[in-house]
């Protein structure tokens, strides 16, 4: 075969390569989804979704999982709320403040690193925590520890979105006279839709994050009542009916597996078109 | 001065210049400073989070860690908390061989499709393909285990286990078929493959996209196909970046807990067969957390497990961003 045919014989194998490789992985994500879908709808019931856990509930008798489902959403909502409160002064701070110091460079490095820290890490953390406070298992300790685990999602994707905000704009804000916290307010109001992008994106990883609530959170069967009391999750829910030998519970755990799905989807979905909308009144 | 209170920019972003004196008030120059101080502040907290929690895992495990030599703790093959025994090699023997399976799937896709999303494709088939890098980043874990157990467990049991045991798992033992209930270091490495496969992915697409357009256009002007730019553009300047994406990927499927403990099979034994059932790190600390408090020792050495896992992670987060970091900050300069 001559050099130019090999060469060109090459290029060829690798692009099909590199199209297979993505074809394969959303391939995967199909079949994912198809799985949770297929499986899940047989055993989603008006009834799965609307109630709360009756006795015998883990032995296949009557009851839903709506405990777990405001659950996930008061400890995915109370993590991004707090994470939020740490997160925006952070970013605003690196861009006004540490605009030009190497301050910045180390804060993004240790927010790098938080967001590689695996979630159960976080949550024995959570828990040592709890022991040294002499708190219990509960909603707060939940909130706390799963606010450890979005933080660094919500502070580097808004973070991303700051940095993008054009040069000029900080040259005319600070020419016109206005203070560095007055210059924070300008990022703020043009980094929005970012904001939503990235409260979606922590909210979603919050919804759906199970190791770091395992031990901080804990479990029951009762609504959310109090912030000191135990708070169920839909990932647990998953898991803990997974594991008991029944098969109508087992089926529940698909059922409560395509909720949780289908709440990350939407949340998704949202994440996406905000950027998409909110993107119209920005700047560039 | 009404030339520019008439400009759009003014407009939107809301800064007006209020009186033609360049003196500051006293309330906006005290909002001013107390603005910096609090949100300094908050960048401090946010940056010793990490030194925190490190500190605190070191503080619960020192109990264990006074009383058994590190030498016995990582090389220690039984674990019998109820008899003082802490042998955590099988768990990190399980936790390695789990990772390496779902890198030897991962890694050569994921790098491809990471390429291809940065060199071969228009803005627009970009931004088509791109949901299901997203779409597989957010699936939660739990989901993921949950497919693992209805698709791959069976998978592997009923199809991959059998048939691998006929052709190669006769002359080589890693492949032999010891296992009958397909719960084990395949099938959690498959699910773990897919779910750090959009990482890497990602991460090498984003250095592929920072090396500067002209060593491109250089070399396609001289002839050279697109795939030997990229092969060139991978030595000479990707490479770190592309070594980074693989840490990172292998620090996320270190850590990864509910997946991989749904279908691992959690017994604690030095794996001998891909088939084998293993008992990673995360999942020693997830399944045991109910009946630490009983045994003397136990919570401590959950804790010292925890603080083995963030040591490990963190060193690789680190060494790989700074990598990217450094390889970035070149191609931008």
């Amino acid at each position: 075969m001559s050099r130019r045919r090999r060469r060109k014989a090459e290029e060829k194998l690798f692009t099909w390569l590199m199209r297979l490789s993505l074809l394969g992985a959303a391939c995967v994500l199909g079949l994912i989804l198809f799985t949770i879908f297929w499986r899940g709808v047989g055993a989603l019931s008006w009834e799965m979704i609307s109630q709360t856990p009756q006795g015998g509930f883990y032995l296949g008798k009557g009851g839903g999982i709506l405990n777990a489902i405001v659950g996930s959403l008061y400890l995915g909502a109370g993590a991004t709320l707090l994470a939020l409160c740490i997160a925006v002064p952070v970013v605003l701070y690196l861009h006004t403040y540490a605009a030009d110091s190497r301050i910045r460079n180390g804060v993004r490095l240790a927010l790098d690193i938080m967001w590689g820290i695996p979630s159960i890490v976080y949550g024995a953390f959570g828990f040592s925590l709890m022991v040294f406070l002499g708190l219990r298992a509960s909603l707060l300790a939940g909130i706390i520890t799963l606010a450890l685990v979005v933080l660094p999602i919500l502070a580097r994707t808004l973070d991303e979105v700051v940095e993008m905000t054009p040069r000029q704009l900080r040259e005319a804000t600070l020419a016109l006279g206005a203070t560095r916290f007055e210059w924070m307010g300008v990022l703020l109001r043009q980094s929005i839709p970012g904001l939503v992008t990235a409260i979606l994106l922590a909210f979603g990883r919050g919804i759906g994050d199970a190791a770091s609530v395992l031990f901080t959170a804990g479990y029951t069967d009762n609504m959310p009542q109090s912030l000191l009391r135990p708070v169920a999750s839909l990932p647990l829910a998953v898991f803990f009916q997974l594991s008991t030998p029944f098969p109508e519970v087992q089926a529940r755990a698909y059922a409560s597996a395509l909720v949780l799905t289908v709440l990350i989807l939407v949340i998704s979905l949202l994440a996406h078109l905000s950027m998409a909308r909110l993107g119209r009144h920005v700047i560039r | 001065m009404e030339a520019i209170r008439d400009t759009s920019l003014v407009r939107r972003t809301g800064v007006l210049p209020r009186r033609s004196g360049c003196r500051l008030s006293l309330r906006r120059a005290a909002l001013d400073w107390a603005a910096h101080r609090f949100s300094a502040s908050t960048a401090v907290v946010a940056a010793v989070l990490v030194i925190g929690i490190g500190v605190a895992l070191l503080a619960r495990s020192r109990p264990l860690l006074d009383v058994y030599s590190l030498r016995e703790l990582l090389l220690g093959q039984v674990w019998l908390p109820s008899q003082g025994l802490f042998g955590f090699a099988p768990f990190i023997a399980g936790s390695l061989v789990v990772t390496a399976v779902a890198m030897a799937l991962a890694v050569a896709p994921a790098i491809l499709s990471g390429i291809y999303l940065a060199e071969y494709v228009t803005a627009r088939t970009r931004t088509a393909l791109k949901p299901v890098i997203d779409l597989l980043v957010g699936i939660p874990s739990v989901v993921y285990g949950l497919w693992g157990v209805l698709f791959i467990v069976p998978l592997v049991r009923d199809h991959l286990s059998p048939w691998a045991d006929r052709t190669l798992g006769q002359s080589i033992p890693f492949f032999s078929r010891t296992n009958p209930s397909g719960y084990g270091l395949l099938a959690a490495g498959f699910v773990l493959a897919v779910m750090v496969f959009p990482l890497i992915a990602a991460v090498t697409e984003e250095v592929m996209r920072s090396v500067p357009r002209e060593m491109r256009e250089a070399l396609l002007s001289l002839g050279a196909t697109r795939w030997e730019t990229t092969k060139a553009i991978v030595r000479h300047a990707g490479l770190p970046g592309i070594l980074a994406a693989i840490v990172l990927g292998f620090s996320r499927a270190f850590g990864e807990t509910l997946a991989v403990m749904m279908t691992v099979g959690n017994v604690a034994r030095m794996p001998r067969s891909i088939f084998d059932p293993a008992y990673p790190l995360p999942a020693l600390i997830a399944n045991n957390y109910g009946e630490m408090m009983s045994v003397p020792l136990y919570e401590s050495a959950l804790m010292s497990a925890a603080l083995f896992l963030l040591v490990v992670v963190v060193v690789f987060n680190a060494g790989a961003r700074l990598a990217v970091e450094r390889l970035v900050r070149k191609g931008a300069a």
